[in-house]
């Protein structure tokens, strides 16, 4: 990183991206339960009392009416950042992301454009139970038009959320609630983005490469610290979609061996993916059967002590990198 | 300005040649879907055509409308061409979408079509946003979203009427009710008699008119864009009416009687009732109608050829606007597809 930085956590890098947006672009409001005062997690505080009703408000408790009508503003000449709060309520208006945001432009042969923003929290580790810990972003990532983004660190939060704005495609951006408060160095430049599609390479390695997403990524850092004689490449992906296959891909036929650490369900979701690409594209370099870290398809349990079974940490992150050994 | 001024006589006369031109636009689609000519589903919208021109005839170029799945009256009231639309139901090149989006996603946001939504109640919420952009940006123009009484049992719909009634946002709600959502008659899907009557519970006005009867139309859709461009917020209005068509064609339409059908187009037909009061008033006479109906007839001849006339499109084009962005997934999943055996 060159240049100028300050230490930011992920909740103030985002809310930075979001403020510097409305106050580039006057196409630029933001809606959603509670935004006039912080929003979920605080994340968007101050930001009414500095930009008024107009570009910063609050919605009924309506998800498929903030959707919907995103799409429509936005197919209309605005881009909105619409909070859909817990990632959970997506299934509340899983149409209006499916079929209009995603397929809106492609139907209608490109004459329109649906440059929206949708904001989407997740994770587990708070006892928030299981309609309030989810991580839904595989079967988001999974739509065709739709770009997801997961970012697990403060750069990463800032920039991808300043270019989910300025995109014009709908971007849903996953932001995992139990990081608000992590900090890092972030530049201290208004034009600073990291562009949708660009994984980030957070610690170099020859040995084995671990794909590690939001909390994860953390917790795959704190890991490797434990091998001290091996080379393992930690990779954030940050977008989920686009994917940065080459860089994944990359590392992979260097290492031979991979873990994912995802947040998401284990089954149909994004480790598969990232081992699918892997398959295909460096099949022949694979020297170890692939490990994926995430949720044994359950719902996430209230009582502590079972959260704590089935979310995955460091050491879950630890054991799958010595089972590629 | 809106496009139709009911007190001229020339747009007395255009309102009765664009429901003509939409009947028989639907008559040849009928034709060709029968003839396998028209792939996929279409939707007709025959008896309705009094609604989609009363309504668009008192909107500006600069208003939108967001349609349903039931869209061709829509969107030729709004100002598409026959041609054009024709083409795109034919799935060519030259269409509105370039053949990607077919009878149930038509747009042209240039006319103000903002778009066809065949997911039942998805015009509401997006008319709304439509709407909202002409708030935030202190504009000068308005929303119809056009929705059935079907939607009205959907819970989007109820979310985004509540959503522009509470920011006062400027869209009239126009709920065509045609008696039938799909194959289920009213009774079954409502416990009112009038879908107006939801108005109250969003704090609106709520108007009922004959949707037969254009002008009637016209002139509560022309108060409810007067309100909304005051900043007064929206209207709810029901325009009852009626389909003569199944719900999709090919539909055999077991819930309802032949003589029930006959019985509307005898006594409600929104044109022959139209063409009768111009008649009387000295508007038009026979040969005046005839004129008007021949020129449709070859405009829609027309629209037929120039679809059919039109080419296919590039195969490749299937792989474009999935994004504004392009991304290389698309592109890689593409070759893989096409990538032969035999490699390294």
């Amino acid at each position: 990183m060159s240049g100028e930085t300050e230490r930011l956590s992920v909740r103030e890098a985002i809310r930075s991206a979001l403020r510097e947006e409305l106050l580039r672009d006057d196409d630029v409001f933001i809606m959603g339960q509670d935004e006039e005062d912080g929003g979920s997690f605080e994340v968007t505080a101050g930001l009414h009392d500095e930009f008024g009703f107009d570009r910063v408000r609050n919605t009924p408790i309506s998800e498929a009416a903030q959707i919907g009508s995103g799409v429509g503003a936005a197919a209309t000449g605005l881009r909105p950042v619409v909070n859909l709060s817990f990632s959970d309520f997506i299934g509340v208006c899983y149409d209006q992301v499916m079929n209009q945001a995603g397929k809106t432009r492609y139907m209608f042969g490109g004459a329109s454009s649906v440059p929206m923003t949708i904001r989407a929290i997740e994770g587990a580790g708070l006892n928030a139970a299981a309609q309030h810990s989810g991580t839904v972003h595989s079967m988001v990532s999974h739509l065709p038009g739709i770009k997801a983004v997961a970012p697990g660190t403060p750069e990463a939060a800032k920039g991808l959320m300043k270019s989910a704005i300025r995109s014009d495609d709908p971007v849903v951006f996953f932001e995992n609630k139990t990081i608000y408060e992590r900090r890092g160095e972030v530049p201290v430049d208004d034009e600073f983005t990291v562009p949708l599609g660009e994984a980030s390479v957070e610690q170099e390695g020859d040995d084995v490469t671990v794909v590690a997403t939001q909390r994860l990524l953390g917790e795959a850092l704190a890991a490797t610290r434990e091998f001290d004689d091996l080379g393992i490449e930690v990779i954030d992906p940050r977008s989920l979609y686009p994917l940065d296959t080459d860089t994944i891909v990359d590392s992979v036929e260097k290492t031979g061996r991979l873990v994912v650490a995802d947040e998401s369900p284990l089954s149909y979701g994004f480790h598969a993916e990232v081992f699918a690409r892997s398959a295909e594209d460096a099949f022949w370099h694979l020297d170890a059967p692939l490990q994926r870290v995430g949720v044994p398809d359950t719902p996430i349990p209230f009582s502590p002590a079972q959260e704590d079974e089935v979310v995955p940490d460091a050491d879950d992150v630890r054991r799958a990198i010595e089972r590629t050994l | 300005m809106p496009q139709l001024d009911l007190d001229s006589a020339d747009d007395r006369r255009n309102a009765l040649r664009k429901m003509l031109l939409i009947r028989e636009f639907e008559n040849r689609v009928s034709e060709r879907f029968a003839d396998n000519e028209i792939p996929g589903f279409v939707h007709l919208s025959q008896g309705q055509e009094a609604v989609a021109v009363g309504a668009c005839g008192a909107l500006d170029g600069d208003d939108y409308v967001t349609s349903t799945h039931r869209a061709h009256g829509h969107s030729l009231a709004k100002g598409l061409e026959a041609d054009r639309l024709m083409a795109e139901l034919y799935g060519k090149e030259a269409g509105y979408c370039g053949g990607r989006g077919g009878s149930m996603h038509v747009a042209d946001l240039d006319t103000g079509m903002l778009g066809a939504q065949p997911i039942v109640g998805a015009s509401v919420p997006l008319g709304t946003g439509a709407a909202l952009t002409a708030d935030l940006r202190d504009e000068d123009w308005m929303a119809i979203a056009f929705c059935g009484d079907g939607s009205t049992a959907a819970g989007q719909v109820h979310e985004a009427i509540n959503l522009a009634a509470t920011w006062g946002l400027p869209i009239a709600f126009v709920i065509e009710n045609n008696q039938y959502s799909e194959g289920m008659v009213f009774d079954e899907q409502h416990n009112i008699e009038d879908l107006a009557d939801m108005a109250g519970s969003y704090g609106i006005p709520g108007e009922i008119v004959d949707g037969q009867d254009v002008e009637a139309v016209n002139d509560v859709v022309t108060d409810a864009r007067e309100r909304a461009l005051a900043g007064d917020g929206p209207t709810l209005i029901e325009a009852k009416t009626y389909r003569y068509r199944g719900h999709f064609e090919g539909d055999e339409e077991p819930y309802r009687s032949e003589d029930e059908v006959e019985e509307w187009q005898r006594e409600h037909d929104p044109i022959d009732n139209y063409r009768e009061r111009l008649l009387e008033e000295g508007v038009i006479d026979e040969a005046t109608f005839e004129e008007l109906r021949e020129s449709v007839v070859e405009e829609i001849d027309a629209a037929v050829q120039f679809a059919r006339d039109a080419d296919e499109p590039d195969p490749d084009d299937a792989y474009d606007d999935v994004f504004a962005e392009p991304v290389d997934d698309v592109d890689r999943f593409r070759d893989r597809l096409r990538a032969d055996g035999g490699g390294e």
